[in-house]
């Protein structure tokens, strides 16, 4: 019994690991199927579209100009080794608009709205105020999961786009006016470089995370246990699975779009 | 009419409901009374649907609940919940007037608009009331809001859970003598599940008390003190001693 018990609890983590993706993937369904059929909330899903996306410009802005601009001095000072430091416009590029745009927005998104997507839902289910909307008739996958999913994956590629121009232009500053890089040259190598694969993967990504993002922010709150400790409990586990779900399906992505 | 049969409810290896029965005659007031975690809510939350009953039936008006239009089903229902349960993000007016804003109880919404002002007027708050949050107000506030939210759609069935729950005992004894006036001027069925006995002689038509997951005794509310029945006996008379033990 003592040699098969690490055995079994292995089985028992794999078990409970699969009954939750088997839980989220019914609750991702049918978020997708209450996004696509009536009665929608227009008022809903405007103030969802106002608070994930709109309000969520600044921290991706401050994230990508940061992350641009430290990219160019990274890119800079190890392609010096081999004497390729014009690079740095291409790589910028395609770094930011490929992989850092979409990625580090979608995390920092994930911290911002799938906490408060989890604590708002769950302190609904709490204060029972997610029963109360079942009494009046109103189905909450209907009025709460589906308008945020919706905001969040509409939203989610102008972020990632708004965050790329930001980014590149982080690097653009750096490499200009640190770096004694012509700003014309920049401009022009950094254009030529950006094809419309690079730019449109980047947005679908954003896409696939903004879904992503909202999905476990609402299914955490839906799952919250009771009191302080389960909505804290619902909110954490929320960024934490959204941050894992978003990296892991990054290179799921990637290998999609770029594997040949 | 609501009636109750034989209802089980499990949570995990914790038997709340051990076969509920109980039937509620249109236009009576009735009220569930129990100690706390007897399962009181519970069997509220199974007549709504949003506890689904491991065994047993419920009917109202001779039509079983999980069979029916659940909008259509719940459309005839009100509720009063524990502590409000109002939406945070809406206007009281918003709240008390949300069924009418959408679905198929949907109004204009200057319509909807007066009928919650309408509503909150009968409840004692000023129209003033509407255009403030849910968090601005205070619980007895909050708890009349949350009344005129279950009236506003005119519903055929109103329950009350824990009606007065956290108010001082004038308010409490507004909130009462509130839902006894509305339930008779409405006409509806109305059911309370509290355990405050001042709650139970002003709400109340008659009276059933749960306990061990079985409802113990029920009866007229003028009978409640003389029906000899230990349990019920203990808990009106509030006794540390008798046959419901008592954690100290």
């Amino acid at each position: 019994m003592g040699l098969l018990s690490p055995i079994a609890a292995l089985g028992r983590n794999v078990l409970s690991a699969l009954a939750w993706v088997g839980r989220l993937s019914i609750f991702a369904a049918g978020t997708v199927r209450h996004i696509f059929t009536p009665p929608w909330y227009p008022r809903e899903i405007w103030h969802a579209l106002l608070t994930i996306g709109w309000l969520s410009l600044p921290v991706v802005g401050m994230t990508a100009i940061f992350t641009g601009a430290a990219l160019a001095l990274q890119i800079y000072d190890g392609s010096a080794r081999f004497s390729a430091e014009a690079v740095v416009p291409q790589i910028v590029a395609i770094g930011m608009v490929r992989e850092l745009g979409p990625v580090l927005g979608g995390l920092m998104v994930a911290a911002r709205v799938a906490s408060s997507v989890a604590a708002e839902i769950g302190t609904m289910k709490v204060t029972e105020q997610i029963d109360a909307l079942v009494t009046l008739s109103t189905n909450p996958m209907k009025y709460l999961t589906a308008p945020r999913v919706l905001a969040a994956t509409l939203s989610m590629p102008a972020l990632v786009a708004v965050g790329d121009v930001i980014g590149i232009m982080g690097g653009y500053l750096v490499a200009t006016q640190r770096l004694g890089f012509n700003a014309a040259t920049y401009i022009t190598n950094t254009v030529n470089i950006l094809s419309f694969d690079d730019v449109f993967s980047g947005l679908v990504k954003g896409a696939v995370f903004g879904f992503l993002i909202a999905l476990m922010g609402c299914y955490q709150g839906m799952q919250s246990g009771r009191g302080a400790q389960g909505v804290g409990k619902a909110t954490k586990t929320a960024v934490v699975a959204a941050s894992v779900l978003i990296l892991a399906s990054n290179y799921l992505l990637t290998e999609v779009f770029f594997s040949a | 009419m609501i009636e109750i049969q034989d209802i089980h409810k499990a949570f995990g290896p914790k038997e709340i409901l051990r076969g509920v029965n109980l039937s509620i005659p249109k236009g009576e007031s009735m009220v569930i009374i129990g100690g706390s975690g007897t399962g009181k809510s519970v069997t509220l939350k199974c007549i709504l649907g949003l506890v689904h009953p491991d065994k047993g039936k419920i009917l109202v008006d001779g039509k079983d609940v999980e069979k029916q239009d659940r909008e259509e089903f719940l459309s005839r229902f009100g509720m009063l919940f524990q502590g409000g349960a109002l939406f945070d993000s809406l206007h009281v007016w918003e709240n008390v007037a949300f069924r009418l804003l959408r679905g198929k109880l949907k109004r204009p919404k200057k319509e909807a608009r007066e009928i919650a002002i309408e509503k909150l007027r009968r409840v004692g708050l000023t129209p003033d009331v509407a255009d403030q949050y849910p968090a601005e107000l205070s619980g007895g506030m909050q708890k009349r809001v949350g009344l005129a939210r279950a009236i506003a759609a005119e519903p055929e069935i109103i329950f009350f859970d824990e009606p007065t729950t956290g108010l001082d005992p004038i308010m409490s004894g507004v909130i009462n003598d509130l839902i006894r006036e509305i339930v008779v001027e409405m006409g509806a069925t109305a059911m309370t599940i509290t355990h405050d006995m001042t709650s139970v002689r002003a709400i109340a038509d008659k009276v059933a008390m749960l306990h061990g997951g079985k409802i113990r005794w029920t009866g007229p509310v003028s009978e409640l003190d003389t029906c000899g029945d230990p349990y019920v006996h203990q808990f009106v008379s509030g006794s540390a001693e008798g046959p419901i033990e008592a954690v100290r």
